[in-house]
């Protein structure tokens, strides 16, 4: 790692002007993402803002939903009462991720953060549009065994979330608080936080430098609290998606009246499947709608050789998905 | 090339007759610097500003003792423990989060010490292995590594144990799938799985009994 | 001695070897205090060395721009091609190689401009902190003029060729006529194997210690599988006496093969060191470890058997394909384990290999016979189901009852009763004898057995035996405990060889002051060690009963040497065993605070005569005819598989494994050594593989999140049963070693599992979600 000052922040007004003032510097919470990112010569700061300080703590009910503040660890969420009976599929996506240790630490602005698992970003020796743009990408004709075949451009394949959580709440029409300045809050959809692989390869999210993520919001719906989250893997724990499938279903008298899919390791974000949604919206809570669905969630995958059998494996983990909150 | 790899090469060597001879033997066109002094910069910001730079001098508490050590900001939590303060029960697996071998406990939760900063744990309570046995007597979960024979090369252990210690403790241990699962964030090469779940399992029947 | 024992007989009375004995060393490890090669931090002035490697897989060092580097505080040295100190004796030189005991590749890098693989080492910071080291290490700008490498043997580019040998075992080898057994068999079956590149990642990454105690004496604190060997290769590299470097290496995490040999950093931290006049230690990173001590090569190999229709073997004709480095013929030799497991009348093997842009691969648990073992077992379940024949049978229609490649008999073998027991243990007959019939819920459920086998290989090794006055003896090997339990084991040997509790003892090893003895490699070291600390045992023994009967005072006065016993710390007549006395009272009389003894342990045939000249380099062949037996442990494993056949998963769901190894020292730590390997052969079967990029040959997954090494929930209950053996022929103390069999086989026995759940054969490993999908699309 680079040498780098370090500032305890005691207020969101101190840590946004200290950020202000060294645009080049980066907030730390947890440290996971961004410790490891450093060690690996891939991100280099000037200058870190501890934000832990900050008064951005709390699980509590509002008139918009479930609003979880920015800081509030993986572990601590993923086990809340609150959490675990009106949004398990929320839960079941934070306690299926990396492991009960990691979980302590990272909170989850920075889970909502972390970046891509791309062997070839992760290694600074291999060129990657991402890291360097124009410098090429080697996975295109390289191992994309785990790269993402939905969203994806023909300058990078990556799936630029590699995480479980923003699958969920992607789902379930999460919307995040972003604060730049005192005062200066917006509200963002989930769906719209993360950027496609267009021109933009570097920038991954709308967040803007030195803005901070304060809180998320999960709506309470029906199709919240009957949901799942399912994580197919290469082990049975502490190992990235190969696909993941976050539904949530509200069935009534055999029918689907609302549908939430977003799928997991597949695209180059979170993938919300509105296709999908709209096949299984009105129909019988069958396997052949469930299939339909599954057909159309993966209709514009553009896959390479060693991705393809994402194709399948994502719609057989959509399906079973289905099929377990169908029940 | 030499010239730009070896700015340095007429500095004086510190060190005694032997080197010298030695950097002769080898061409005598080692690069030798010598450390700027960082330090009382550091001093002087950190006494009016809550900015740390440079090697400060900061405070741990460690396995309920007041360590004072001089890092830098960029010093993990692991690389303190171990190279400053020869607490080298904590292991270096992966040092990027990866296998869970640096496990230690921040304030009774089980942390990664390599993927946090020194800085970030002042005023905490931070337990190592070290700190787990009371004199000779053993924590319960470490007896029980040892009698269900939890560990073969002992690298991965002070995590596992660490790991252990606060599964039961979160309520994780309470059929052999969930520990199963809950103790999947410490990687044990050689292999020890079934005889950790055991040391753990039995460890979580007897605190839920006592 | 007037007397040597030649075999160790279990004391009548119950003794400790045999008991499941906690780990001796298990307080130092569970407490924290057991210091490995990276942690000896109060050696003087100690500074850090932190490795740059090289990013591309092939070109030449155009420059490297060293000034930002520099500029960092606390840096003390930069090395580089163009600086680092000339070895007296390189690897770089063929002549050269014969001076050294362990090192494993023809190449020595920083020795010139020329880049070979990507990972390999270009320049060494040294800095006082680790992290001056490591930020100097990043701004060192390094230019290359890179060439296209070759990625594999996989790679369009590479030329494969047939090597004069590899590993000491011929390129061609050929038993009867294999080619026309086949051809003529009325059952025939060919099958191409896929392996991934495996890394062994112990859990402790290389790390070495380097300390000039002066301008001559080194001492070295390395992560080392063999204390001797780094310090005759260490010695020969630097230009010293062997007696001039000290290598110590108390507690070792971990090495399965990789920490057996003297790689680049192990040599670069002693030149550091003595550069810069301070103690230097150098740890790899996790990505630096999978370029920097080996890896278990990327392979195919292609099995043509022929049978007869009730399913007796005729011949099996064997090629391999392998990837090896541009100065190295090196190749696990699968074909050992397929000429000898069954009683095969004809066999032939071929080794190709092509050359790549690769260190050389280098060996790894039961090198050769685990993924020899993957071919041959899966081969044989195909037979079985293609006759109609339950696997078991199949390979009792096929028992060997004696070594088929030279007709010597088994020193000793139990794989019947291994057979027989696993098949009780797991509920073999249980078993749906159709495949793909069995499901739970969405999930099909296979059984699946292979046979396992290592030989015994010889190896040679001194150790000490001091026994106190007061009952407490000191024990000492220059051994190494990789967490086999070593330290154990030999408690328990000594225990018993002197008859005082194993409380009273204390083992010491990994030092070279210690007495030499070879490496914990090849499952040699429980033979080894425990055989030469028995004999010196006896030599302490004959010590005390020749001064007992010279003494007036003694009850044995006068009596014949040869007539005196020990018995539980006792000297004592055996025809008449009331006449005697303990031990001490000879000593004290003769106002001795100990006797001291040593011996020359020896494994394989030759232990038994104490003249012979023990060469332990003597090859498999040598030591078999020697010996007039051959020797090998066996076993067998059982698992039950459960397969997702829409999500492609694969989990193992029950697991027994029986081995039959000579004597066992300890259950509890054999248990733990079978469950390892077994474990370690699951990763390897189900989730382990190192890819390499096919254009830019470097590795894409060099981390421990993307290159799976099994954890906790990946695996299931597991059994582990013995099958105990008498086995005079092997050592002294009859013991054949475990490390090893418990991975082969597992590969295989889980591939039976899940073609018997799916009907499918997958014949690639990993078996991965993604080829288990492909199989599933193809027709059962």
């Amino acid at each position: 790692m680079n040498d780098f000052s370090y500032t305890q922040a005691a207020t969101a007004k101190e840590a946004t002007d200290l950020r202000k003032a060294t645009p080049a510097g980066a907030y730390i919470a947890g440290g996971t993402t961004l410790l490891d990112l450093m060690k690996a010569h891939l991100a280099e700061h000037p200058q870190l803002v501890d934000i832990n300080q900050l008064p951005l703590k709390g699980i509590e009910q509002t008139k918009d939903g479930l609003r979880i503040g920015a800081l509030e660890t993986m572990s601590d969420v993923g086990e809340h009462p609150l959490v675990v009976q009106q949004y398990p599929a929320v839960s079941q996506a934070l306690l299926l991720a990396a492991s009960p240790q990691l979980r302590n630490m990272a909170s989850l602005g920075g889970n909502i953060l972390q970046r891509t698992r791309c062997g070839y970003f992760r290694d600074a020796a291999f060129p990657c549009n991402k890291r360097v743009p124009g410098s090429g990408c080697p996975a295109l004709d390289g191992d994309h065994h785990n790269l993402a075949i939905l969203g994806v451009s023909d300058s990078c394949i990556a799936n630029s979330y590699p995480g479980d959580l923003s699958v969920a709440l992607t789902a379930f029409d999460a919307v995040l608080t972003l604060e730049k300045a005192k005062g200066k809050q917006r509200q963002v959809p989930l769906t719209e936080f993360y950027l496609l692989p267009g021109n933009t390869l570097q920038r991954e999210t709308v967040l803007e430098p030195g803005e901070l993520i304060v809180a998320i919001t999960i709506p309470a719906a029906t199709h919240a609290q009957r949901s799942t989250y399912l994580k197919v893997r290469e082990r049975s724990s502490y190992a990235y998606a190969l696909a993941s499938a976050a539904v949530g279903l509200d069935v009534q008298g055999g029918t689907i009246r609302a549908a939430r899919v977003a799928l997991g390791g597949v695209g180059a974000q979170p993938w919300r499947s509105r296709e999908a949604e709209r096949v299984l919206t009105g129909q019988p809570a069958t396997e052949a709608t469930f299939r339909a669905a599954a057909a159309a969630a993966l209709q514009g995958a553009r896959p390479r050789e060693h991705n393809r059998y994402k194709v399948e494996l994502a719609q057989n983990t959509l399906v079973r998905a289905l099929q377990q909150v169908a029940g | 090339m030499s010239s730009d790899l070896f700015p340095n090469a007429d500095t004086p060597p510190l060190a005694d007759n032997s080197r010298r001879s030695f950097l002769k033997q080898s061409g005598g066109i080692l690069g030798l610097a010598l450390a700027p002094p960082l330090a009382s910069q550091a001093e002087r910001l950190t006494a009016y500003s809550k900015v740390i730079q440079g090697a400060t001098d900061i405070t741990l508490r460690v396995n309920s003792q007041a360590h004072t050590v001089r890092v830098e900001p960029r010093v993990t939590l692991l690389d303190t423990l171990r190279e400053r303060l020869d607490l080298t029960g904590t292991k270096k697996g992966c040092d990027h989060g990866q296998c869970g071998a640096c496990t230690v406990h921040i304030n009774g939760k089980r942390t990664l010490s390599c993927l946090t900063l020194a800085v970030m744990q002042q005023g905490k309570e931070i337990t190592t292995i070290e700190g787990l046995a009371k004199g000779d007597e053993l924590h319960p979960m470490q007896a029980a590594f040892i009698k269900h024979d939890g560990l073969q090369c002992g690298y991965c252990t002070p995590g596992q144990i660490m790991s252990g210690v606060a599964c039961v403790q979160e309520g994780h241990a309470t059929t052999d799938a969930q520990c199963r699962e809950w103790m999947s964030g410490n990687l044990c090469r050689c292999g020890a799985y079934p005889n950790i779940l055991a040391a753990v399992r039995e460890v979580a029947s007897q605190s839920s009994k006592g | 001695m007037d007397t040597e024992p030649q075999f160790f007989e279990t004391n009548a009375a119950p003794g400790v070897v045999g008991q499941p004995l906690s780990r001796v060393d298990g307080w130092a490890k569970v407490t924290g205090r057991a210091k490995y090669s990276a942690e000896y931090n109060q050696l003087p002035g100690l500074v850090h060395a932190v490795l740059r490697t090289s990013d591309v897989a092939k070109g030449r060092v155009t420059s490297i721009d060293a000034s930002a580097a520099q500029r960092q505080p606390g840096v003390l040295a930069i090395f580089t091609h163009e600086n680092l100190p000339k070895l007296a004796k390189t690897p770089n030189n063929p002549e050269d190689q014969k001076a050294f005991a362990s090192s494993p590749m023809s190449f020595f890098p920083m020795a010139s401009d020329q880049v070979h693989y990507a990972g390999q080492p270009l320049a060494m910071v040294v800095a006082d902190t680790l992290e001056h080291a490591q930020y100097a290490a990043a701004l060192l700008k390094v230019n290359i003029a890179a060439e296209v490498p070759t990625a594999s043997y996989l790679d369009p580019k590479a030329t494969s060729y047939v090597p004069k040998s590899v590993k000491g075992t011929e390129g061609v080898t050929k038993r009867g006529d294999a080619q026309a057994a086949f051809r003529n068999a009325p059952v025939q079956l060919t099958a191409t194997y896929h392996h991934a590149t495996n890394h062994h990642n112990p859990m402790e990454p290389g790390a070495t210690t380097a300390h000039w105690e002066a301008p001559d004496r080194l001492t070295v604190y390395d992560t080392t599988q063999g204390v001797s060997e780094t310090q005759k290769t260490l010695a020969a590299m630097l230009g010293l006496a062997t007696e001039q470097v000290r290598v110590v290496t108390k507690y070792l995490g971990g090495g399965f093969g990789c920490k057996a040999w003297v790689w680049p950093h192990v040599v670069l931290a002693p030149l550091a060191a003595k550069a810069v006049g301070r103690p230097v230690k150098l740890v790899l990173t996790r990505p630096q470890q999978f370029t920097g001590m080996g890896h278990r090569e990327e392979q195919e190999q292609t099995l043509r058997l022929g049978a007869t229709k009730e399913g007796k073997l005729l011949g099996i004709v064997h090629e391999k394909t392998s990837t090896t480095s541009p100065w190295d013929d090196y190749a696990e030799t699968n074909s050992r384990i397929i000429n000898m497991l069954y009683a095969l009348p004809a066999f032939e093997s071929t080794y190709h290999l092509a050359k790549a842009s690769v260190m050389t691969s280098t060996s790894t648990r039961a090198p050769g016979d685990m993924p020899g073992s993957f071919a041959i077992e899966c081969s044989m379940d195909d037979l079985a189901y293609q006759l109609g024949l339950d696997p078991i049978q199949v390979r009792l229609l096929n028992y060997a009852e004696k070594d088929p490649t030279n007709g010597h008999p088994w020193s000793s073998k139990s794989l019947k009763q291994c057979y027989a027991r696993g098949a009780e243990l797991f509920g073999w007959s249980q078993r749906n004898p159709r495949n793909g019939q069995t499901r739970n819920g969405k999930l099909l459920v296979g059984y699946g057995m292979a046979t396992a086998s290592y030989p015994v290989h010889n190896s040679q090794g001194n150790a000490r035996v001091r026994l106190y006055a007061d009952g407490r003896a000191v024990v000492q090997a220059g051994a190494t405990d990789l967490g086999t339990g070593t330290y154990t084991i030999i408690t328990q040997v000594a225990a018993d060889a002197l008859g005082v509790p194993p409380q009273n003892i204390r083992f010491e090893l990994g030092d070279t002051i210690l007495p030499t003895t070879q490496w914990s490699g090849g499952s040699t070291a429980a033979g080894r060690v425990s055989s030469s600390v028995y004999l010196a045992a006896q030599e302490v023994w004959q010590k005390l009963i020749k001064m007992a009967v010279i003494d007036r005072k003694s009850p044995l006065y006068g009596a014949k040497a040869a007539d005196v016993v020990m018995e539980k710390g006792r000297l004592q007549l055996k025809a008449d065993p009331g006449k005697g006395e303990a031990f001490g009272e000879v000593m004290k009389r003769a106002s001795l605070s100990d006797v001291e003894g040593t011996a020359q342990g020896r494994y394989g045939s030759i232990y038994k005569e104490p003249g012979a000249a023990a060469d332990a380099n003597m090859n498999k062949e040598e030591k078999d005819a020697a010996a007039g037996y051959s020797m090998h442990a066996f076993g067998a494993h059982f698992c039950e598989v459960h397969v997702d056949p829409e999500l492609g998963t694969v989990r193992v769901a029950r697991w027994v494994s029986v081995m039959s190894a000579g004597r066992i020292l300890n259950p509890k730590t054999a248990r733990s050594q079978v469950i390892g390997g077994s474990i370690f052969g699951i990763g390897a079967a189900l989730m382990e593989q190192t890819v390499r990029d096919p254009n830019l040959a470097r590795y894409t997954n060099a981390d421990l999140a993307s290159y799976h090494v099994p954890v906790n929930a990946d695996i299931p209950d597991m059994r582990v049963d013995f099958i105990d053996e008498h086995d005079p022929h092997v050592n002294a103390m009859g013991v054949k070693g475990i490390g090893e069999i418990s991975i082969v086989g597992v590969t295989a026995a889980v591939a039976n599992a899940v073609f018997h759940a799916t009907g499918r054969r997958l014949r690639s490993l990993p078996m991965t979600p993604d080829k288990v999908l492909a199989a599933m699309r193809q027709p059962a």
